[in-house]
C-alpha cells in the first residue's frame, strides 16, 4: 500500500465564518480519518518522534493502537506520560517537537501526531469515565498556581494518594489555559473538564488565594503541608519603552487576552469592557501575538502583526500563523515600532522602522538591525504589546531562602524542580520564563515524582 | 462566597460594607487593597481596604457609587454574598519613623486615608488631617477622623460645610505659617493629589500618594495599572498593583495617569445609563 504524502486534513471551520465568532477553529479528526492517518506511521525502529516529545510519550505505540481502532488503549498509553492530552494535542508546537523529528517527514509530510493525540483525548473524554479515587497516603502537598505545571503536578500526586491543595490567585482555575489561550484554540470546557477530573481525584482547588500575599510559603508549611510546588507562571508584561506607550489604546497582550478569555468581555452581559478598535497593531511573533491578533479580528478590527524578523523566525506554532493568515491578519515583517502617536490621549498610529537581518551570530540566530531613515506609519487605535513577560515578584519577595536568577526566575535542579529551599519545588514559566504548555506540564510532572521521593524519604 | 455582614450608607453616593473574608482580614494593612466580583459575570474591581476585624474575620470597604458595578454592589444586602474577594494586594503604606504627619483626604479617598490616620495615631504620631468634599451632603467619616487626629480641618468646594475651597488651601496656609511635617499622605482624586504635591514642593516635604488605576488581576500579570515615574530624570514604568498603590508623589506623572484613567470612560457612561433607572425611558 502506498503512503499518502500529505497529512489527512483536519476538518476546520471556514475562515470567514470562524473569524466572526469565538467558537473552536479546528474540528478534529473523525474515527475514519484518525485510523487512516495512524496508518501513515512507518513504525521505524529508532522512534525519533519520542525524543522530540518533552514528556516522552510512547508515540508509535499509541499510534498503532489508533490504527487498530483501540482508541481507549491509545489513551492509556498517552495518559501514562501526559496529564493534559486534550490540551497538548491542541497547543503543542508539534512541528518543532514530535512531528519535526518524524522519519516520514524527511520525504513527505510527517504523521499528524498532534491531531491524533487530540482525537484520542477527545474520544476518551466523550465517554465521561470518572477516575478512581486512590487510597489516601496521609501526606499533604500544596501547589501554587493552577496552570499547566500546577495541574500536572497536582494530578500526579493525587494519583499517588496525596492530599493536594491547589491555590489560585484568580477566581477561576486553569491559569494561562483560561486567561491566555483563546476559546477558539482551546475551548474552556476542555480546561474545566481537566480541573473537574482532578477534583474527582480528590484535589482541592482554592481560588482567590494569592500565595505571597494572602498566605506565604512559610504559612503553608506551618499549616501542615509537607512540600510546596510553585507553578505561579509568568508575570509582569514587558513593554518597549518607546514614546507613546502610555496612550489609551496601548495595552499588553496579557491584559487584552485576560479581558477576552477570562472575563469574556466579548459576550453580551459581561461587565468587563474591552475597547473595540478599528485598526489594531500587534507587536511580536509568538503564539501570544497570534492569539491577540485573532481575538482583535473577532472583535471586528483590521489587524496587522509587526515582527522584527521574517516569517521563518516567527516563534509561533505554524498552524496558528496559517490560521491567522487565512483569517485575513496582515503581517508586517522586518519592522519594529519606534513611537506610538496619539491624539487627545488616544493612540492613532504607530511609527515603525524597517529592519534587516545580520549574518547569523554564534547561536545561529540572525540579529535584526534597523535601517536608518526607513520609518513608516501604520494607522492604529489599538496597539497590543506581545513581547513576553518577566517573572512575578510576589513569591520570591516573601519566601526566605528561595534562590532566584538575576532576571527573577526561580533556580531549580534540572529534572526534579528542587529549589534552594528545602521542601519547595518549582516548574513552568516561574522557572523558565515564558515557554510552552507542554514544558510546564513536563516540569510539574517530574517535580511530582521528586516530591514523592522527598516525602517518602523524610516525611 | 463572601458574606456581607454589615452595610451602612455614609451618604447618598458612598456606602460602607463589611465582608466576611477571614484570610484577608488576618493580613490586610492600611494602604493595601482587595479585588472583588459581585457575581459570576461581574468585573474585577479593586477597592482599598478601609479597615478590618481579624477576630470576626471581616474586611471593611467603602465605595462610591460611580458606575454599573458599584451600583450593583450597592444593591446587595446584609446576608447576601459576593462571588469573589481576594487580597490583601499591593504594599502596605510605609508608616515607620513618622512622628508628625499631615493626612489629606479627598471625597471617597477619605475612606482610605482614615485607616492610615488611625494607624498613625495608634503608633503615637501627631496627626493633622485635612479632608475635603464637594459639598456638605457628601461629607463622610468626620467623626472617625476627629477621633484620631490632633487637628482636623474640613473643607467643601461650595462652602456648605467647614472652610470653602479645596484641601490645598489649609495645607498651604499651614506651610506658609511655618508648619512642617515628616510627611504628607494624600489620597483622593488624581487632580487633588497632583496639586497637593505642587503645594508641598516649595517646602520640600515628602508626599506619598495612593494610585487607583485600571487593573484586572491585581497580581502583576495584566500591566493595565502601569504608570510612569520620574526617577532622577529617568522615566521608569511601575505597576500600581505590585509596586504600589503608594508612590512618591514627586515621581508620579499625574497628567498621564489622568489621561489613562479615561480609557473606558465612554464604556462606563454607557453601562451606567443602561443600568440606572434614571436613564431608562418610560
Amino acid at each position: 500500500m502506498s503512503i499518502k504524502p500529505e497529512k489527512h486534513q483536519m476538518p476546520t471551520r471556514a475562515a470567514a465564518e470562524r473569524a466572526a465568532d469565538f467558537g473552536e477553529v479546528a474540528l478534529g479528526y473523525t474515527a475514519e480519518l484518525a485510523v487512516a492517518e495512524a496508518q501513515r506511521c512507518l513504525h521505524c525502529k529508532n522512534k525519533p518522534c519520542v525524543t522530540g516529545c518533552p514528556v516522552g510519550i510512547d508515540i508509535p505505540t499509541f499510534i498503532s493502537r489508533v490504527a487498530d481502532g483501540d482508541f481507549e488503549g491509545a489513551y492509556t498509553v498517552i495518559n501514562s506520560a501526559s496529564s493534559l492530552p486534550a490540551v497538548c494535542g491542541r497547543v503543542c508546537p508539534q512541528e518543532r517537537q514530535c512531528e519535526g523529528k518524524c522519519t516520514l517527514g524527511i520525504k513527505y509530510e510527517p504523521v499528524g501526531i498532534g491531531r491524533l493525540e487530540r482525537f484520542v483525548a477527545d474520544t476518551h473524554n466523550a465517554k465521561d469515565i470518572k477516575p478512581e479515587r486512590p487510597e489516601p497516603n496521609g501526606h499533604r502537598v500544596a501547589v501554587v498556581g493552577s496552570g499547566p505545571s500546577g495541574l500536572a503536578c497536582a494530578g500526579e500526586l493525587a494519583k499517588n494518594g496525596y492530599a493536594v491543595t491547589v491555590f489560585e490567585a484568580l477566581h477561576a482555575a486553569g491559569g494561562v489555559l483560561v486567561y491566555g489561550i483563546p476559546e477558539f484554540r482551546l475551548p474552556k470546557a476542555i480546561v474545566a473538564r481537566e480541573v473537574e477530573g482532578l477534583a474527582a481525584l480528590g484535589v482541592e482547588f482554592r481560588t482567590n488565594v494569592v500565595i505571597g500575599k494572602t498566605l506565604t510559603v512559610d504559612e503553608l508549611f506551618a499549616d501542615g503541608y509537607e512540600a510546596v510546588f510553585i507553578g505561579s507562571g509568568a508575570g509582569l508584561p514587558k513593554f518597549m519603552n518607546i514614546p507613546g506607550e502610555s496612550l489609551c489604546g496601548v495595552l499588553s497582550a496579557n491584559e487584552f487576552l485576560t479581558r477576552i478569555n477570562l472575563m469574556k468581555a466579548y459576550e453580551e452581559g459581561s461587565a468587563t469592557p474591552v475597547r473595540r478598535a478599528r485598526r489594531t497593531v500587534v507587536v511580536g511573533g509568538g503564539n501570544v501575538a497570534m492569539d491577540a491578533a485573532r481575538c482583535a479580528k473577532r472583535l471586528g478590527s483590521e489587524v496587522t502583526i509587526v515582527y522584527r524578523r521574517t516569517e521563518k523566525e516567527l516563534p509561533a506554532r505554524r498552524e496558528e500563523v496559517e490560521h491567522a493568515r487565512e483569517e485575513g491578519i496582515n503581517f508586517e515583517m522586518l519592522a519594529t515600532p519606534v513611537e506610538i502617536n496619539g491624539a487627545d490621549g488616544n493612540a492613532v498610529s504607530v511609527t515603525c522602522r524597517r529592519m534587516k537581518l545580520s549574518a547569523p551570530d554564534k547561536s545561529g540566530r540572525a540579529r535584526p538591525e534597523p535601517i536608518e531613515g526607513s520609518e513608516f506609519d501604520i494607522p492604529a487605535d489599538c496597539v497590543i504589546m506581545a513581547l513576553g513577560t518577566s517573572p512575578n515578584p510576589l513569591i520570591r519577595n516573601t519566601t526566605d531562602g528561595l534562590a532566584v536568577h538575576e532576571w527573577g526566575g526561580i533556580i531549580v535542579e534540572d529534572g526534579t524542580g528542587k529549589t534552594s529551599r528545602e521542601g519547595v519545588f518549582a516548574g513552568g514559566d516561574a522557572v523558565t520564563g515564558a515557554a510552552t504548555v507542554i514544558l510546564a506540564m513536563g516540569a510539574g510532572k517530574s517535580a511530582a515524582k521528586a516530591i514523592d521521593e522527598y516525602i517518602k524519604q523524610y516525611g | 462566597m463572601y458574606e456581607i455582614t454589615e452595610k451602612i450608607s455614609l451618604n447618598p453616593t458612598v456606602t460602607q460594607m463589611s465582608i466576611h473574608a477571614p484570610l484577608v482580614a488576618k493580613k490586610a494593612r492600611a494602604g493595601q487593597f482587595v479585588i472583588l466580583r459581585v457575581d459570576e459575570k461581574g468585573e474585577r474591581v479593586p477597592l482599598t481596604v478601609a479597615g478590618r476585624d481579624a477576630e470576626r474575620g471581616t474586611v471593611k470597604i467603602i465605595f462610591q457609587i460611580v458606575g454599573a458595578t458599584t451600583a450593583l454592589l450597592d444593591g446587595k444586602r446584609v446576608g447576601e454574598s459576593l462571588a469573589d474577594f481576594v487580597g490583601p494586594l499591593g504594599m502596605p503604606t510605609d508608616l515607620d519613623e513618622l512622628h508628625d504627619v499631615c493626612v489629606v483626604g479627598g471625597g471617597v479617598g477619605c475612606a482610605i486615608a482614615m485607616p492610615i490616620a488611625e494607624e498613625l495615631h495608634a503608633r503615637g504620631a501627631k496627626v493633622t488631617s485635612i479632608i475635603g468634599f464637594r459639598n456638605k451632603d457628601l461629607k463622610i467619616l468626620e467623626k472617625e477622623f476627629s477621633a484620631c487626629s490632633d487637628s482636623l480641618t474640613v473643607v467643601t468646594d461650595d462652602g456648605s460645610y467647614g472652610e470653602k475651597g479645596n484641601v490645598t488651601l489649609p495645607l498651604k496656609a499651614m506651610l506658609e505659617g511655618g508648619k512642617r511635617f515628616d510627611k504628607i499622605i494624600a489620597i483622593g482624586p488624581l487632580v487633588m493629589m497632583k496639586y497637593t504635591v505642587l503645594t508641598a514642593k516649595p517646602y520640600n516635604i515628602p508626599v506619598t500618594v495612593s494610585m487607583n488605576p485600571i487593573m484586572i488581576d491585581g497580581t502583576g500579570m495584566c500591566g493595565g495599572c502601569r504608570l510612569s515615574l520620574d526617577r532622577g530624570g529617568k522615566r521608569v514604568t511601575a505597576f500600581a498593583c505590585v509596586d504600589g498603590p503608594d508612590f512618591d508623589g514627586y515621581e508620579v506623572d499625574f497628567d498621564e495617569a489622568i489621561a489613562r484613567g479615561k480609557t473606558y470612560a465612554d464604556h462606563e457612561r454607557a453601562a451606567r445609563e443602561k443600568n440606572c433607572n434614571l436613564f431608562k425611558k418610560a
